[in-house]
């Protein structure tokens, strides 16, 4: 018996992981559900079709999304996380002792609780005191805050579909306002390569340099997502993502990572050449 | 027996797609094979059903089966005595409305801010238009309803008038008393005649103000593919019992097309079943979204997303709160520049703008998430693009009685001269002038330029007000009949 998971990730290109077993299929108000074990990735979780995330790699995504800003921020007290239902970027964000309060905005509660059943090793740290859930739009909820946030961490599913409303100039600009003036802003930025992914990087980049005086993108990665190269956007009104990298002072934490290092650090910033011109195209 | 789980038209062409009859009749594209580039940006599917009138499909000049147990329901559906299936878009139900009750010289009492298909139907068959002041509001710049003493001083002073038409709503959402209007018009043997371009809801609705046809309205043109869901340029044009269905289909055949739109045909038909099934769930989900959206523009803060706080029992007798009216002049921005952003930076494509108001249109397809997206948005451009500008008050236009002094059919063929605005008085007009805000008209064909109307134009032109309609577009000169 074969039985596989396969996603496409262009109408010509089929990516497929064998299943051993499915563990979880459910639909909520927004999207399908699914959690299903796999040979080579573990655990893996499933929406709308569209692979969220593996055991085995999601590592990658996590450390590079909250690692980033965390090196170059000097004192993140007040963190903004939108999406990230599966937990992974809380995990990574609770190991700051001088974070205090992480306010966590995800519109499907039953995503959240689904990955409480079937992937602790993500969903492991929602308990920790500071974190606070809000299971509500996250464009609705960031238009009501106004110079709060040190952080805001855009952890979001695809531009279509109920992820739609994150990747608009309206919420970019709504996040601007949520946060301080040397506030950060990170998201996960699709994928350079296929063109329709592109496309929707292209237009998340233009609708982010008009809301910030600084845009810069930077890349991992990522085995199991489209075409494996992978973006995240970094906006701020103040820090560089280079310039303001303080290596010494991140390295001192002695935090325990497989991807993130601070040299990575500096060269996830520079990114192949077609990818610069994609980009330069619409600053 | 019928019921409203049937949809005569669809089911007949599904049942006739599967026959695959060789077409040796029109259309011509013959399944779209003779058009295959149609056929891709359409789909298979949808040229497949652009058929012509046969025995099978019944046909919309003289409805005998399936057309006709169509335009059954929809009757049954919308509480009238009889429904026409219109092609034609709802300016054709507007212009088969007003042709089926008057004639050339007969008067039709109208309120000034009648949409432009009406004055086309006077035009076409020479009926004279009587007309009632729409209250304005100063505040908003916007016309209002008709008040019932106007309307009761018209019918008093014009008996022999052969109908009041009544806008339900307007394009704003504001209604008349329409229940009095039908009152007043039947006790004095008119008829009532009610544009309801934008009411289709009213009819599936609670807390939405009352249909013409519940408030005994003789004839409604109603637009399906407005609120109601079928394609754009279908429509339905509604009949009280007062009226002759021979002889409003007569009228309707006067200039409808032979060739009517299966495709419009059939869209009428499923959205009239699932108005008829899900509408009243459906609308109350709009109510909801319109209400939630409402609150959340106010908390913005500047916004004015005004509603019922409106109705003050005459000029403004009911509101339909389904339309998402937002007056953004506090914010230092008019509504025609609110419009522009929301399209050129957010990529969110609303109704209209005017100088102080947008509108955005809810409807049955409208989704949550996307009202996030609009309210999002009107929070930023208030964040990035208020002014703090001192609010210019919007011109009040006030309401110059029209003297009409020949039928807008005959100074739409006389012969005309164009001369220097200065030159033009005493004369009779042959074009209109529309004055933005509020865009009633100033001047329609066949009124006399009187020394009033010249200052107001002059002065309204002045304080920069948008002037529209003649053929000179400053205005110098207009255009009037010869002597």
């Amino acid at each position: 018996m074969e039985f596989w998971f396969s996603e496409e990730h262009t109408p010509n290109v089929k990516f497929s992981i064998r299943v051993d077993r499915q563990l979880y299929s459910g639909k909520s108000e927004f999207q399908r559900i699914d959690v299903f074990d796999s040979y080579e990735f573990g655990r893996f979780l499933v929406l709308d079709g569209y692979m969220m995330l593996t055991e085995k790699d999601e590592f990658i995504y996590h450390e590079m999304i909250t690692h980033v800003p965390m090196a170059v921020h000097p004192k993140v007290q007040n963190v903004l996380v939108i999406g990230a239902g599966d937990g992974g970027v809380i995990r990574e964000l609770v190991q700051y002792p001088e974070i205090q309060r992480i306010d966590m905005v995800e519109i499907d509660a039953l995503v959240v609780e689904v990955c409480k059943k079937y992937l602790p090793q993500t969903a492991c740290r929602f308990d920790d005191s500071r974190v606070h859930i809000h299971y509500e739009d996250g464009l609705k909820f960031v238009r009501t805050r106004e110079n709060e946030y040190d952080l805001i961490i855009v952890d979001s599913t695809d531009p279509f579909g109920p992820g739609e409303g994150l990747f608009t100039k309206e919420f970019y600009g709504n996040c601007c306002k949520a946060l301080r003036e040397d506030g950060i802003l990170i998201n996960q930025h699709e994928s350079p390569y296929y063109p329709e992914d592109a496309m929707a990087c292209q237009r998340a980049h233009k609708n982010i340099v008009e809301s910030f005086p600084i845009s810069k993108v930077y890349q991992a990665h990522i085995p199991t997502y489209p075409s494996g190269h992978w973006l995240f956007g970094f906006a701020s009104k103040k820090y560089h993502p280079l310039r303001n990298l303080d290596e010494t002072r991140w390295n001192l934490r002695g935090l325990n990572c497989r991807y993130y290092t601070t040299t990575l650090h500096k060269g996830a910033f520079y990114i192949p050449a077609y990818v610069e011109e994609l980009l330069k195209n619409v600053e | 027996m019928l019921s409203q789980e049937r949809a005569p038209i669809y089911e007949a062409l599904k049942e006739f797609e599967k026959k695959r009859v060789v077409p040796f009749d029109v259309p011509g594209h013959k399944r779209g094979r003779g058009n295959p580039e149609l056929a891709a940006l359409l789909g298979e599917r949808c040229v497949r059903m652009d058929v012509n009138s046969m025995k099978p499909l019944d046909n919309l000049c003289h409805p005998v089966s399936v057309i006709r147990d169509a335009e059954e329901l929809a009757a049954q559906a919308f509480g009238a005595a009889h429904a026409f299936l219109m092609v034609g878009g709802t300016t054709s139900a507007v212009q088969a409305m007003i042709l089926s009750a008057a004639k050339r010289g007969d008067k039709i009492i109208l309120p000034r801010n009648v949409h432009r298909s009406v004055m086309g139907a006077m035009v076409l068959c020479g009926a004279v238009p009587v007309y009632v002041d729409p209250a304005c509001d100063e505040r908003l710049g916007i016309p209002l309803g008709m008040r019932l003493d106007d309307v009761k001083a018209a019918v008093k002073e014009h008996p022999d008038a052969k109908a009041v038409l009544v806008n339900n709503p307007t394009y704003y959402g504001i209604c008349s008393d329409i229940c009095s209007i039908v009152q007043l018009a039947h006790e004095n043997g008119m008829l009532c005649l009610a544009d309801e371009a934008h009411g289709t809801h009213f009819y599936f609705g609670e807390g939405l103000p009352v249909p013409a046809m519940a408030a005994g309205a003789d004839l409604a043109a109603v637009s399906m593919h407005k609120s109601g869901g079928s394609l754009t340029q279908s429509s339905l044009l509604l009949a009280g019992p007062r009226m002759s269905e021979g002889h409003v289909r007569q009228i309707i055949n006067l200039t409808q097309t032979t060739s009517g739109s299966y495709l419009l045909l059939s869209s009428l038909d499923i959205s009239r079943r699932n108005l008829a099934l899900r509408g009243r769930e459906s609308f109350k989900k709009v109510l909801g979204m319109a209400r939630y959206a409402r609150g959340e523009i106010n908390a913005v803060g500047g916004y004015d997303a005004f509603s019922r706080e409106l109705i003050n029992g005459d000029s403004v007798f009911d509101f339909d709160e389904t339309k998402l009216s937002v007056h953004t002049l506090d914010i230092g921005l008019a509504g025609i520049e609110v419009y522009d952003l929301l399209r050129d930076e957010y990529d969110i494509q609303i109704e209209f703008g005017d100088l102080g108001n947008i509108l955005a249109y809810l409807s049955i397809g409208d989704r949550a998430l996307d009202l996030e997206r609009l309210v999002g948005a009107l929070a930023e451009i208030k964040r990035r693009y208020a002014k703090d500008r001192a609010k210019a008050g919007l011109m009040v236009q006030e309401y110059i009685e029209p003297r009409v002094a020949v039928s807008p059919q005959e100074a739409f063929y006389a012969d005309k001269e164009m001369l220097p605005l200065e030159k033009t008085e005493g004369r009779i007009c042959s074009e209109f002038v529309m004055c933005y805000p509020p865009g009633i008209p100033i001047l329609a064909p066949g009124e006399e330029i009187t020394r009033d109307i010249l200052d107001y134009i002059v002065y309204a032109k002045a304080k920069g007000c948008s002037m529209t309609g003649p053929e000179d577009p400053d205005i110098l000169r207009l255009n009037v009949l010869r002597m």
